[in-house]
């Protein structure tokens, strides 16, 4: 049952940009770890000759037409930017490579 | 000690397709900022993205023309990841069923023709263009470029050195050109080409820890880049070292790489299939339907060309290294013109008016039955070889018939013999000197009097008469 470790929680969290106080990963370690006994229980069925299912939906080649219906104004999709000068949403500086 | 360079190549071409690859707006470079976007890619809560039909025709067209296997099933997944360069926090790409996958490209370098092999070749969306520029200190995000449909090709590990890596993508951008899927535009961006590069001692089995290298605009930079990188590897390694696996940055300006802050966790992508896309079911029929719209690729109709028209080695390749030069060359033919003449002019004179002015021979005003008239102009003596060129410079600029430009601008050859014997005398008698030479043995003097002669007719004489006459009238003593 010991699936899961604080330091997952951790990982977890940081890759989702999340900032948790050690209350808040106190419960995520049982939650997290519930869910993952709930799936190991899933294991114990037989699923030989069952081929796995790669996606919940049972359609497929759902298209549609290499058409141009055309855009928003610039002005509707800048309405909601936190910032923008007009023309670009603006973000904090990206310093990728200095 | 030797190391053996190990090269793999991923190369991200973006799909001329009319819209985005998962909504209606337009698939257009250089538009000005965020006018081409809608709620789809934008990443609004709630929307709803479609496959674009002409992005899965087109990739499985690519796939086949590399020889891939087509996925019977394949779908599209999530890749999480946070940065500023899309709004969702995540690319729709595909993860582990790509549409094409185990293909072959096969290269020739130095003489010698190597397979490499193509991993896989997927579908995904581009993300938005970040503009550092603003002056402000802020970024700008602009999204159109956002959605625009990627097709994403993998190498195996299989080339070797800088020269194979630059011939690997010289070879892949000819076979998209002749498939017409995309500009291929380096500097636009609609070609990138991102390399990973290690070194192993020679004669290993090992593979040695790679860096991969991003932000280079040009298939030379993208040699240098490798260039660079193996002798960056190399330094390390003679020292003791240890390479480090990392992403760099190509300075083209500098001429070297820079390691790029590694973006924590940078690589987990979590991907999971994406709930709001169905899976893409690709049967023999339709697999089929695309193969037979598949154009001659370039190396088979390099080839038969070759063959055909028993051309040269090198001028078959020049012939067929774009679609448009080829099928101009095979319009000329089929309108008559012999093959050796058609390919010396088109490679000739007609490539340089092309180069000069920066046109593609498909947008020139000259019709493949314009040239083949002018060769034919030339065959039947009505104008020299060289008159040729000036006409045909004529015909590049105006677009006119090489039969009414000779009308127009007088141009028909002169082969009457009475009237160049005429011209010829009147050189001779004129130029007394050099006559006198050619008949006391001198033969070089010849080629002067060619020349007056030439001069005389304003380049119009026939060369062959004028030669032969000239060759009587100086026997005569």
């Amino acid at each position: 049952m010991a699936r899961i470790t604080l330091e997952d929680v951790e990982y977890v969290a940081g890759l989702a940009q999340l900032t948790l106080d050690d209350q808040a990963k106190q419960r995520l370690l049982k939650e997290m770890g519930e869910i993952l006994a709930y799936v190991d229980k899933l294991n114990e069925l037989d699923t030989d000759g069952i081929e796995p299912m790669m996606h919940v939906l049972d359609i497929s080649n759902v298209f549609r037409e290499d058409v141009v219906t055309g855009s928003l104004d610039r002005d509707a999709a800048l309405r909601n930017a936190p910032k923008t000068d007009g023309e670009y949403f603006l973000v904090p500086r990206i310093l990728d490579t200095e | 000690m030797e190391y053996e360079p190990v090269i793999g190549m991923e190369v991200h071409v973006e799909i001329s397709t009319k819209s985005k690859v998962f909504c209606g707006c337009a698939n257009e470079f250089d538009a000005p900022p965020n006018t081409h976007v809608c709620p789809i890619c934008l990443g609004m809560p709630g929307v709803l993205p479609m496959l674009n039909r002409a992005m899965v025709e087109a990739s499985i067209a690519v796939g086949l023309a590399l020889d891939c296997t087509i996925s019977r099933w394949s779908k599209m997944d999530r890749k999480n990841y946070f940065y500023p360069d899309q709004s969702k926090n995540y690319q729709i790409s595909q993860y582990d069923l790509p549409l094409c996958h185990d293909g072959h490209l096969d290269i020739e370098v130095g003489g010698e023709t190597r397979r490499i092999r193509i991993r896989r070749a997927h579908m995904e969306e581009d993300t938005a263009r970040n503009v550092h520029t603003l002056g402000s200190g802020e970024s700008g995000v602009d999204f159109n470029r956002c959605g625009v449909p990627l097709l994403e090709i993998v190498t195996e590990p299989d080339l070797h050195s800088a020269e194979e890596a630059h011939a690997y993508l010289t070879a892949l951008k000819q076979i998209l050109e002749y498939l017409d899927v995309s500009d291929c535009n380096m500097e636009e961006g609609s070609l990138r080409a991102e390399p990973n590069i290690s070194i192993r001692p020679k004669g290993s089995e090992e593979l040695g820890t790679k860096s991969e290298v991003k932000n280079i605009a040009s298939f030379s930079g993208v040699q240098k880049a490798i260039e660079f990188e193996i002798r960056r590897h190399k330094k390390i390694l003679d020292e003791g070292g240890a390479v480090q696996q990392e992403t760099r940055g190509w300075d083209a300006d500098k001429g070297l790489t820079i390691g790029q802050r590694l973006k924590e966790s940078a690589h987990d992508y979590r991907y999971f299939p994406e709930p709001d896309l169905v899976p893409i079911v690709v049967d023999q029929a339709w697999e089929d339907t695309i193969r037979e719209t598949l154009p001659e690729l370039p190396l088979p109709r390099r080839a038969r060309i070759r063959e055909a028209y028993a051309l040269s080695e090198f001028d078959a390749g020049v012939i067929t290294a774009t679609k448009p030069m080829a099928d101009f060359y095979e319009a000329t033919l089929s309108a008559g013109a012999p093959p050796k003449q058609a390919a010396n002019w088109l490679m000739g004179d007609f490539q340089a008016l092309l180069s000069d002015s920066k046109t593609e021979i498909q947008e020139n005003k000259i019709s493949p039955e314009q040239l083949a008239e002018m060769i034919a102009l030339i065959e039947d003596a009505t104008i020299s070889g060289k008159i040729a060129k000036d006409l045909l410079a004529e015909m590049f600029d105006t677009g006119k018939d090489p039969k009414a430009l000779v009308e127009e601008k007088g141009l028909v050859q002169i082969s009457d013999a009475g009237e160049l014997e005429a011209m010829i005398r009147e050189v001779m008698e004129s130029h007394p000197g050099p006559v006198a030479d050619f008949r006391s043995g001198k033969h070089k003097a010849k080629g002067f009097l060619v020349g007056q002669v030439m001069k005389l007719t304003k380049g119009k004489g026939n060369p062959q008469l004028v030669n032969k006459i000239l060759d009587e009238e100086l026997e005569k003593t």
